[in-house]
């Protein structure tokens, strides 16, 4: 929305601050100026950007009552504007006095006493040309005002009108229909206008019958339900109410007779239809978040006005306005709210500015402040609080709080100090803190890079990677993601793909994330971690090149879980899951618990995602790791004896597998053997140092004591039942000289 | 080889010594550069740092017997400087030329060998020096679930069903929902402050919580916005909370978080959740306030959305406690409270010169390593 600062101007006579600060003082109110354009005739292009609680700020007259209450000036009423700025006589007001201001309440006018004198509180009534105006649908219309201008001539705009909305880049249309947009700019308030002579009959306010249709002022036409509300004429439904008129009804270059609408509308009810027809429009903007009802008889003077200037129209001398009386009650005559002096200079503060009351608010502004944005305030006997009549315009308001935030926003907010609260309770660590860093530590350790994976999942991927089904979206981002994601499997497989494309030869990454299961119903959602290696695997003395991507994680996905209490971890073979190519992958467990899969992926899946490396990926399900403790670092003396290195070499059976090897001289039970390992694993090809089928193995044994110094008696032994061990497993010792 | 020892220096002239100095050095490189082969260098060493014959100690042996005594100690340090000099010389363009002593000495110029370190993402990073902050101040860590329920998302942080409010912020929802009661039906959170709204439910004041989380919005990605993105939150509920309190709170923390010159100022805003509401801007931390690209010129950055707990919000929690079987403990007559929260992603894209908001979701290794 824009604003320009000569017609501001004109609503503030007394304004003596130029248009920059008077930029930087509403903005630093809420009502902010983005942007200050300087125009040639010396004012300035106000950029607004107003909060959609402020409706009421939109608009010249709004934005000017904001800036009497932060500078204390008067401010003009419109109809006293009207007089100074249109140039024209005053118009019959055949209804309420509009000077002393349906719109701008003077002081010590109360609401109850303008309710009295408004009599024509009236379920329909008849203007003079026997157009009645009826408003059927009362629960969604509160106020239908209607004048008819005769004798216009519809043409383009001219003078001022048209400079203006040169100046600000609204579309002119013609006089007419400039008239109601220019007051729309100039004060809020929608109006509409009809070619009367398209009318048959009276208006009323109705819902639309089911299936009636529709052409609007856009050329579309709607086919509408009883929920919508529809301004109507005897026939049939002339325009959607609070949203845009209808095409027949529209007024052209033929037009000769106008008829003015201002009306006031639920704001349910237009947000509702506005919705339902995807319009959406200034009219419904302003109703859906609550127009001012106090103001249509004032808004359709001031544009009766307009076209009487400006198309050179007559106005009837009759007004016709009905007001739906418990419409008035939620809006006009909103019960009066408490607002206590004490409380709210307690709840706000303390203030940089030290005055009479010391450093809180004084009280004179807060009563200053109100009155100037449009409250009445009657201060009770003992001066502890006021009670406050809440202005018609401002629906946003109707909380003592509501009116605490008017204060400091009018006193502004960096008139506070800044004080920091003191605290009685005490920091509680989320449960699993300790272990999600330590799980972070690890892997950031061993060179995986963290990434951030999307939430959503494709249908297909997440059948793929997870075991669980997965809960679909209702209004997806995309056919990719289609479902909350049951696995961060699909996010880093994902990544891996756009990686290898962009020629990475190396990926090292994790993701701890939320994944979800369940239903719709109800949804089932727990943390999880996912591990991506690709290319770049080193092969060592005991792992061939092809195994070595592999043998990466599993070392990384151990280091993890190292760091938990665990039962004795598992890794199977069986029933691997999908995605993962048979024979090269693992489910671990610890207690009959699954705590991670670790698998590479299947060719067939790489050929598909072009994958130009080896790719292995991991998933750990947290839930079930964060059920074991971590461990607990305790110290255990280092031997101060030597230790002692054997290795020795056989030849195995490839159905031998090193945990055979370890069973068997673990079971010796050589308490002193502190380490056991695989040194180099060989095997040939062509069959000739080593059969095929078979492989040779390796492997050192440490000896060490805490109490003593070894021997080469007790060493001899040792190794002399190790080769027998593994001789009954249906290894061949090689001796060393053969090795 | 015509470089030999002078014999005429007049040790009583400190310029007459600096020439002599002078002379060698520059004779010095002169033949190394000279000394290619094996066999010349070899030849080189021993004419230059032979044990006794060599130029270099047979001069520092000859002209520190010649020098006064008074100024031998200042020479001799003067001399050593020159050897060591020298010496560096001749190794370095050893190292450069002979490929006989290459294969015995390192080549310096070659990278060091190491594994990769992995790198913490940026987004995480930055929640936890934000969360680091807050917690100095005693807050404790809170978070919640990315799917939430409407009551939770929105209700009870006085967004009413179809309310204009909720047009702000663009909803995914689960499939299904719509036979379900309003407050029941499932969606994805679109901002953290439900876990407010949790935690008050669950425990009585006083509360001091960081919230860190991931939320969601249907919105189309642009470079600037994405439909996935993280924000940080705060909730301090207590006796006698102050706006003052407010401002002051976030004061301290944005010069924790960005340097202790910076300053801020609050403008009045609109959340349905909290009121009185304000926006937070920060002198621009990375130009002092000069103005630059990173704040548009402005010298300002808007970084917060803040306000004093609505009381209806203390309402719906009450409401909520009351149902659960628990006592009400947030009334507004004793109580209030602060709440903040800050966009994750626009406070990294800022501080790292992040262009499109897209890369952090990317698993791009290439974008990632930056943040090492
Ligand atoms: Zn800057």
């Amino acid at each position: 929305m824009n604003i320009l600062s000569k017609w501001l101007r004109e609503y503030l006579p007394a304004l003596d601050v130029d248009d920059r600060q008077l930029a930087e003082d509403l903005t630093l109110r809420g009502i902010a100026v983005e942007g200050v354009h300087e125009l040639p005739d010396g004012g300035h292009l106000f950029e607004m950007d107003i909060t959609t609680n402020r409706v009421d700020a939109m608009n010249h007259y709004g934005v000017a009552r904001e800036a009497a209450a932060i500078y204390g000036l008067p401010l003009l009423t419109l109809e006293d504007w009207r007089v100074a700025n249109v140039e024209a006589g005053p118009v019959p007001v055949p209804d309420d006095d509009l000077s002393v201001g349906e719109y701008s309440l003077p002081r010590g006018h109360t609401l109850s006493g303008l309710s009295d004198a408004n009599k024509k509180v009236a379920p329909s009534q008849a203007d003079a040309a026997g157009h009645s105006v009826r408003i059927e649908a009362e629960d969604l219309c509160g106020r239908f005002t209607a004048r008819v201008v005769r004798s216009v001539t519809v043409e383009a705009s001219t003078g001022l009108v048209a400079e203006r909305f040169a100046a600000l880049g609204q579309k002119s249309i013609s006089n007419a229909v400039d008239a109601t947009n220019y007051n729309w700019m100039a004060m809020g308030h929608p109006t509409h206008v009809f070619d009367l002579d398209t009318l048959q009959g009276g208006i009323v306010v109705r819902r639309a019958h089911a299936g009636e249709m529709l052409r609007l002022l856009d050329g579309s036409t709607k086919l509408l339900t009883i929920d919508d509300l529809v301004i109507a004429d005897e026939r049939k439904a002339l325009g959607l109410a609070g949203i845009m008129g209808g095409w027949d009804s529209r007024v052209t270059e033929a037009t000769k007779n106008i008829l003015v609408e201002a009306a006031w509308f639920s704001p349910t009810a237009i947000r509702a239809s506005s919705r339902r027809h995807g319009l959406h429009t200034d009219a419904s903007h302003r109703y859906e978040r609550g127009a001012d009802l106090g103001a249509c008889a004032s808004a359709n003077q001031l544009v009766t006005r307009a076209l009487e200037v400006s198309c050179g129209g007559v106005a009837d001398a009759a007004f016709t306005d009905v007001t739906v009386a418990a419409w008035e009650k939620k809006t006009r005559q909103r019960p009066r709210v408490t607002l206590r002096v004490r409380y709210t200079q307690e709840f706000l503060g303390t203030t940089i500015e030290i005055g009479e009351s010391g450093n809180v608010l004084p009280e004179d502004k807060i009563e200053q402040y109100l009155e100037a944005l449009g409250c009445h305030l009657r201060p009770s006997v003992d001066g502890a609080r006021f009670e406050v009549n809440l202005p018609s315009w401002r629906l946003d308001l109707e909380r003592e709080i509501d009116l605490v935030e008017e204060i400091a926003r009018v006193y502004g907010y960096n008139r506070f100090a800044d004080t920091l609260p003191s605290f009685s309770g005490g920091v509680t660590a989320l449960p699993f803190a300790a272990a999600d860093a330590k799980v972070r530590e690890v892997l950031l350790a061993l060179g995986y890079t963290e990434a951030l994976g999307s939430t959503f999942a494709g249908e297909a991927d997440s059948a793929l990677f997870a075991q669980k089904a997965a809960v679909a979206m209702g209004n997806p981002l995309s056919a990719e993601a289609g479902v909350l994601r049951p696995s961060l499997l699909p996010g880093v497989v994902g990544m891996v793909e756009q990686n290898s494309a962009r020629d990475v030869r190396e990926v090292r990454l994790f993701e701890v994330g939320n994944v979800f299961s369940g239903s719709t119903e109800t949804v089932a959602e727990e943390p999880s971690l996912a591990l991506a290696a690709f290319g770049g695997g080193v092969k060592t003395r005991t792992i061939a090149a092809a195994d070595a991507l592999f043998f990466e994680v599993k070392g990384a996905v151990e280091e993890v879980l190292g760091r938990f209490v665990t039962p004795a971890l598992l890794w199977s073979g069986a029933d691997l899951p999908a995605w993962v190519e048979p024979g090269r992958g693992a489910r671990v467990s610890a207690g009959g618990v699954v705590l991670a899969v670790v698998g590479e992926l299947s060719i067939a899946e790489r050929e598909e995602r072009k994958l130009r490396e080896d790719a292995v990926f991991a998933e750990v399900y947290l839930p079930a790791l964060f059920a074991c403790p971590l461990q607990q670092p305790s110290a255990v003396e280092p031997s101060r004896f030597q230790a002692v290195e054997r290795d020795l070499s056989f030849l195995f059976s490839d159905a031998v597998r090193w945990a055979d090897v370890v069973a068997a001289v673990r079971g010796l039970g050589i308490a002193e053997m502190i380490s056991l390992e695989p040194v180099e694993i060989y095997r040939d090809a062509k069959g000739k140092s080593v059969a095929a089928g078979e492989y040779s193995l390796l492997f050192r044994m440490v000896f060490q004591s805490g109490e003593r110094t070894l021997t080469e008696q007790e060493l001899g032994g040792w190794q002399e039942s190790v080769v027998g061990a593994l001789t009954g497993i249906g290894g061949r010792h090689r001796a060393p000289e053969a090795a | 080889m015509s470089y030999e020892l002078p014999s005429n220096i007049d040790f009583s002239s400190p310029e007459s010594v600096s020439k002599a100095l002078a002379d060698l050095q520059a004779a010095f490189a002169d033949e190394v550069q000279a000394a290619h082969s094996a066999d010349a260098r070899e030849h080189f060493r021993v004419r230059w740092f032979g044990d006794k014959a060599g130029l270099v100690n047979r001069g520092a042996g000859a002209w520190i017997k010649a020098i006064p005594s008074a100024e031998k100690r200042e020479f001799g340090a003067k001399f050593n400087a020159v050897k060591v000099r020298l010496t560096e010389e001749f190794q370095a363009a050893g190292a450069a030329r002979s490929s006989a002593t290459m294969a015995a000495s390192l080549d310096l110029t070659l990278p060091g060998t190491r594994r990769g370190v992995g790198v913490e993402h940026p987004l995480t990073r930055t929640m936890r020096e934000m969360v680091a902050v807050f917690a100095a101040l005693g807050y404790s860590v809170a978070l919640g679930p990315e799917v939430e329920t409407d009551f939770f998302n929105f209700e009870a942080l006085n967004f009413p069903p179809n309310h204009p409010a909720r047009d702000t912020q663009d909803t995914l929802v689960i499939a299904d929902q719509s036979s379900r009661p309003s407050r029941e039906r499932l969606l994805m959170r679109t901002h953290t402050s439900p876990v407010q709204i949790r935690s008050m439910i669950a425990g009585p004041p006083p509360l001091r919580l960081v919230i860190p989380g991931k939320v969601h919005r249907n919105d189309e990605s642009d470079a600037t916005h994405s439909p996935i993105f993280h924000q940080v939150e705060g909730l301090c509920v207590d006796r006698g909370i102050t706006f003052s309190d407010l401002k002051g709170t976030l004061d301290h923390a944005m010069k924790a978080f960005f340097g202790s010159s910076v300053k801020t100022r609050f403008f009045p805003s609109f959340f349905p959740f909290t009121e009185p509401s304000a926006d937070v801007q920060i002198s621009c931390p990375f130009c002092g306030g000069a103005g630059c690209r990173k704040c548009k010129h402005s010298g300002w950055i808007e970084l917060l959305g803040c306000g004093m707990v609505d009381p209806a919000v203390f309402a719906a929690v009450d409401a909520r406690r009351v149902e659960n079987g628990l006592e009400p403990a947030y009334d507004v007559s004793g109580i209030s409270g602060f709440a903040f929260g800050m966009g994750v992603e626009r406070i990294a894209m800022m501080k790292y010169g992040v262009g499109d908001i897209g890369q952090f979701y990317s698993g791009d290794m290439r974008f990632l390593q930056q943040f090492a």
